[in-house]
């Protein structure tokens, strides 16, 4: 086997390899994962998040502008405090509100944030104020069942 | 007679463990014996042409076929739910993250790693690798590390080949053969498929199944007894063994990686 | 270091498993003698070899090669040491992989840095000296054995060792090759210096070339000497051996059970 046909063949096996490990990097996975140095982080707290993972998409007006980092239990509130993590080329007002809402029907859960009117912004560490929870399935039908229509009362 | 058969396990799980024993010590010695593989890296390039550029048709082949398998099937699940436009998803966190790096590593094992053993065992039985220890030329640095290098390198290049045949085969059957919204297809793929995630963890996947197959490989070959039936039983065990490893592996490392997930 | 003496063999016996090859053995080799170890199969000759290359260490007793004691030579040492011996397996043991040429030039281009074109003179020399320098370009597969073994041959003799050992290098040839190869051995070790000990059983071909016969059994030296003088023994294993003799210390008969209880011959009924 000549040495030179031999590098070349092997060349284009690493080539080729490669080329198809770019493919499922950029055209088949996402590649934009918000990290540190292109996001703030702000804080939201709730009394129920229902399925909310780590994560999961942070959405306003349907675009994701960020992601879930962290969850955590106050152990003094008893309440969840959510960080979000959003990107920094996009500025919410301080009075943003934050929902957990479900995509389609059972599907998995994400935030959604709600731009309010106070010309100044959210900015690193600040926390969200208004929040509502996520709407878990048995107090609906509870709700339901006792005729109750109650929105979760705004924080 | 029941004392007889259990010596006789006993005798057995004593060698077994002792063979253990030897292939870690082996694995070391490979290790250690690197540094030729990479100084004369023409070495390790003539292996990676034995190893991997000759398994690349039996890989993209079967990658291509296991994609448009998962398409239809995937189509006739989904289709119960609504959700076919869900299929690029399938099909691609099926093939990144399991059944890239199996497959690929499961179809390397018996077609490169047979011939590894056989080769390896073959110059046993010949007295090559004795002829070039005289010579002053330790084999486990001339001969083995390289191929060892070889095959780790190889592996996640053809898992990621299995992969990307995969999703294309999917593609094929799911949008251009049964007409799922091609703009769906793509979309929703990416948006589910995490780089860290998902493809990251399937390339450590593939590098830990190539460790793995090529050490017992090389292992069964340098210790097959240097008969016909000798090499030809190191051979089959290579096979049964790298296979059991990949899957045993894959629960392994599964388990670690998305414990985190929920 | 000039040593009249260049392999030393003193007091050694090796154990295969429980199982005891050798059970103390003298012997000395030296500068351009044609030593051969004579014995019947499975007698520890071939056991010889690999304890003077180094491939196993003895259980009692020192073997020492050029003045140098293998025993407390770590593996640098040892593969040091191996440069300046040359190994010719029993069947060759070619790399099937290379070419004549690439089998031969193989420890010049590992241990040397010889310039392609100094490096092909020398393999084209060595190849003379075996007669098949016009098979250079040829694959192992390609040659017949007595062909394959003169290459092995010119392998050994690659980096001109001192020491040159060949395991039984005349089984299994036709009548042509068994001279051939006989002549080159004598012939290379005359020309250039070397010491070569020949393990075999071919008794006629090798009292044709050799200096010093040793003779093993039963993991001993029985007997030694020149060519001569074992041609005269009336020892009778070297006796039996050398004249081909069906009948002598080594028997016949596999020990077995009296023939006649065998066939149950003798008053019992079919």
């Amino acid at each position: 086997m000549n040495k030179t046909i031999l590098d070349l063949w092997v060349g284009l096996f690493v080539i080729v390899g490669i080329a198809a490990l770019l493919f499922l990097t950029l055209k088949v996975g996402s590649m934009n994962t918000v990290n540190n140095s292109n996001s703030y982080e702000v804080v939201a707290r709730f009394e129920n998040i229902g399925g909310l993972k780590t994560r999961a998409p942070v959405k306003s007006a349907g675009v994701v502008v960020g992601r879930v980092a962290d969850v955590r239990f106050d152990n003094e509130m008893y309440e969840a405090a959510v960080t979000l993590r959003l990107d920094k080329r996009y500025a919410f007002p301080k009075d943003t509100s934050a929902a957990i809402m479900t995509s389609g029907l059972l599907g998995e859960q994400y935030i959604g944030l709600e731009a309010g009117g106070d010309s100044v912004k959210l900015k690193d560490k600040d926390r969200i104020l208004i929040t509502q929870d996520a709407v878990v399935l048995e107090n609906l039908i509870g709700q339901f069942l006792y005729g109750n229509a109650q929105e979760g009362a705004p924080k | 007679m029941l004392k007889l058969a259990i010596e006789r396990l006993g005798n057995r799980t004593l060698q077994g463990v002792g063979r253990i024993g030897f292939a870690v010590r082996f694995f070391v010695a490979i290790m250690l014996h690197s540094g030729t593989a990479f100084r004369r890296f023409g070495l390790t390039i003539r292996e990676m042409y034995f190893s991997g550029v000759q398994s690349l048709i039996i890989i993209l082949v079967s990658g291509l076929f296991v994609g448009m398998v998962l398409g239809l099937q995937g189509y006739e699940t989904l289709q119960t739910y609504g959700s076919e436009e869900a299929l690029g998803i399938l099909v691609a966190m099926s093939l990144v993250r399991e059944l890239g790096p199996v497959v690929a590593a499961l179809l390397f094992a018996s077609r490169a790693g047979s011939a590894i053993t056989a080769e390896i065992g073959l110059m046993k039985a010949t007295e090559q690798l004795s002829a070039m220890e005289m010579m002053a030329v330790d084999p486990i640095a001339r001969v083995v590390a390289p191929r060892f290098w070889a095959g780790v390198i190889s592996m996640p290049l053809l898992a990621a080949l299995f992969s990307a045949m995969g999703i294309f085969g999917g593609y094929l059957v799911g949008v251009q053969l049964i007409g799922v919204d091609e703009g769906a297809f793509w979309s929703q793929m990416q948006s589910a498929v995490d780089f860290e995630q998902d493809i990251l963890n399937g390339v450590i996947k593939s590098v830990v199944f190539g460790i793995a197959i090529t050490t017992i490989a090389l292992f069964e070959g340098y210790d097959a007894p240097p008969t016909a039936e000798g090499v030809s039983g190191a051979t089959t065990r290579t096979v049964v063994t790298s296979s059991l490893a990949v899957l045993a592996l894959d629960f392994v490392l599964t388990a670690f990686m998305f414990r985190g997930l929920s | 270091m000039q040593h009249d003496n260049l392999v030393e063999i003193e007091g050694v016996a090796f154990d295969y498993g429980a199982r005891p090859v050798l059970k103390g053995i003298n012997l000395t080799a030296k500068r351009g003698q044609v030593i051969a170890i004579m014995g019947s199969s499975g007698c520890g000759k071939t056991t010889l070899l690999r304890l003077i290359g180094g491939q196993i260490k003895p259980s009692q007793g020192t073997v020492r090669v050029a003045g140098e004691s293998l025993g407390e030579l770590n593996q640098a040492g040892l593969y040091r040491l191996r440069r300046k011996m040359g190994m010719l397996f029993q069947f060759g043991a070619l790399f099937t992989d290379m070419s004549v040429f690439d089998n031969v030039a193989f420890q010049l281009r590992e241990h040397s840095d010889l310039p392609e074109d100094a490096l092909r003179d020398m393999v084209l020399m060595k190849l003379h000296a075996v007669g098949l320098r016009g098979a250079s370009h040829l694959m192992p597969a390609e040659l017949s054995g007595g062909m394959a073994r003169r290459v092995a041959l010119a392998r050994a003799i690659a980096l001109d060792p001192q020491l040159v050992m060949y395991d039984e290098p005349f089984a299994g040839l036709d009548p042509i090759s068994l001279g051939v190869t006989g002549n080159l051995i004598r012939r290379l070790t005359d020309t250039l210096g070397l010491t070569s000990i020949l393990v075999t059983h071919d008794v006629q071909e090798s009292l044709k070339i050799v200096d010093y016969v040793y003779f093993v059994s039963e993991g001993v030296i029985v007997a030694e000497g020149t060519a001569d003088d074992i041609r005269a023994s009336d020892l009778p294993y070297v006796h039996q051996f050398v004249h081909g003799e069906a009948e002598g210390p080594v028997t016949f008969h596999y020990p077995a059970a009296p023939y006649v209880e065998d066939l149950r011959l003798g008053g019992q009924s079919a």
